[in-house]
């Protein structure tokens, strides 16, 4: 998934890349070869704020293993408008609202380096 | 109206049963059910001439061709969208058809879905360059039913849609399937209790009932033009209209980054609005509905994309009854992907084919039309 590369270069470095059309500036993930808007195949990577909304999530476990706590996945609509997948930490299922303000971090989840989120302070 | 594929027409049937261990090859399976429907319609298998199957189905079409003696297979086609592209079968068949670059066109999907490769289990792609990481699956969304309930999530949540509405539809599935001998659940109903006593699979979207079955079988239809159909052996069942959407951004899997908003399904809208320009028709006019459902939000989220509620009613609209047989519009008279078996969406085509010539397990009287969608396809069946 040669596609992906910058992407996961970028998390080992912590930080969360984005490609933008170097053409029509237009920002897209997930990681693909061509701007949907102008078709242009040249990009440069752009950090992300690292600051969004939660716009879906749910409760991932193994169907067998219900007490375990799971990984809460969500779907981040990113400030600058696109939106990605990850996890959300720091929160109990319970009270996350959709909409809910999230801040980005890095953590190394069963030995992988991953971008996750957090519930972030009023901005 | 410019609508060339409503001179088509499907004119045979078959399968084999639907079970968890076939016991036998995917190729024994889908020459089963096409040397089946063959059969109803009354055609030498010799005389087929054009096939279309799924991107995903392992028989290639020359094996097929191969067994059944084809003197001269001239076309080809598969679809697109995983089970979303169920119903664009007939859509392929037909345009083939209506060109004249095929007569007589075989339609087939078999596979040993559980006893081999199963859909359900977590997705391990061996194309994947660095398998480590991945931007969906390394999350721990890498199932079917979680990554769909990412999706049902925001819905059910803007709505109000609880997993106890999902039962009820449930319960009406199974209660279709109880009476199809046809069906993997056959005998086997089940009320709202055992439904919401079923484990859960993703917590407080899915619990297991509410999940398709995994199924082994194979399924085949046969087409050709409706002139040539009300020569053949059993009543033609006309195509009023076959259309597919995949609107851009759209993804089968992961629905997440269109620019739309993510708690309609914008391709049922778009594959219904196509049909009832081609058809004439409009959702007040289909007397029968097969949906295609993986898990059973889709269902919700279907009804409202094809008209025949308003966003955050079909809750409403299950419960009151309008699915079941003598409502205003039964669905999934088979039991579902849920209670007949999952066959990829093509054993609801069948249904439909089976409703509209009056020989359902569940009949609904006099019914004339039928809708058979899988969401990103759908065509109009009705009587010549």
């Amino acid at each position: 998934m040669r596609d992906q590369d910058f992407f996961w270069d970028g998390i080992d470095a912590d930080t969360l890349l984005l490609q933008k059309c170097s053409d029509c500036g237009r920002l897209r993930h997930p990681p693909g070869p061509m701007c949907p808007d102008c078709h242009s195949l040249n990009w440069v990577p752009q950090q992300s704020s690292g600051h969004g909304i939660v716009c879906a999530w749910i409760v991932s476990k193994h169907p067998t293993e219900a007490a375990a706590a799971g990984r809460i996945v969500v779907l981040i609509q990113l400030d600058e408008g696109v939106r990605m997948i990850a996890n959300l930490q720091n929160i109990d299922p319970a009270h996350i609202d959709l909409g809910l303000p999230v801040e980005l971090f890095f953590a190394d989840v069963d030995g992988t380096r991953l971008p996750q989120f957090r519930p972030s302070p009023a901005r | 109206m410019n609508n060339l594929l409503n001179q088509t027409a499907i004119v045979g049937i078959g399968q084999t049963e639907f079970s968890k261990n076939s016991g036998r090859s995917e190729l024994q399976l889908a020459l089963e059910a096409a040397k089946a429907a063959l059969n109803d319609a009354g055609i030498d298998p010799r005389d087929v001439d054009g096939t279309v199957t799924f991107q995903l189905d392992t028989n290639d079409e020359a094996g097929i061709a191969r067994y059944l003696n084809v003197r001269d297979l001239r076309w080809t086609a598969r679809t697109t969208g995983g089970g979303g592209g169920a119903s664009a079968t007939v859509q392929l068949a037909a345009s083939a058809i209506a060109s004249g670059a095929a007569k007589t066109v075989l339609i087939y999907r078999a596979f040993n879905e559980r006893s081999g490769h199963r859909f359900g289990q977590p997705i391990r792609d061996p194309a994947f360059e660095v398998p480590r990481r991945d931007i969906h699956y390394s999350f721990g969304i890498d199932t079917p039913a979680k990554i769909y309930s990412l999706w049902y999530q925001p819905y059910m949540t803007k709505y109000g849609v609880t997993n106890e509405d999902l039962a009820h539809y449930v319960v009406a599935a199974r209660r279709y399937a109880a009476t199809n001998p046809n069906a993997w659940f056959h005998g086997r109903p089940i009320t709202l209790a055992d439904h919401q006593s079923s484990r859960w699979i993703v917590e407080p979207i899915l619990r297991l009932l509410d999940c398709c079955q995994e199924s082994d079988g194979g399924v085949a239809l046969v087409m050709t033009s409706l002139e040539r159909a009300r020569d053949l052996r059993q009543p033609p069942v006309r195509v009023f209209g076959a259309a597919q959407s995949h609107l851009g951004g759209s993804d089968v899997l992961f629905n997440f980054y269109h620019d739309r908003d993510i708690t309609a399904f914008h391709e049922s809208a778009a594959v219904s609005a196509q049909l009832w320009q081609h058809s004439g028709l409009g959702p007040r006019d289909i007397d029968v509905a097969m949906i295609y459902e993986n898990f059973s939000p889709v269902v919700f989220m279907a009804l409202e994309g094809h008209g025949f509620c308003r966003p955050g009613e079909a809750k409403d609209f299950i419960r009151e009854g309008h699915i079941d047989l003598g409502g205003s519009l039964p669905v999934n008279t088979h039991g579902g992907l849920l209670g007949e078996g999952y066959i990829h969406g093509v054993n609801n085509l069948l249904e439909g084919v089976r409703q509209i010539r009056g020989s359902a397990a569940n009949q609904v009287a006099g019914a004339e039309t039928a809708l058979v969608s899988a969401c990103r396809s759908a065509v109009v069946l009705g009587k010549a």
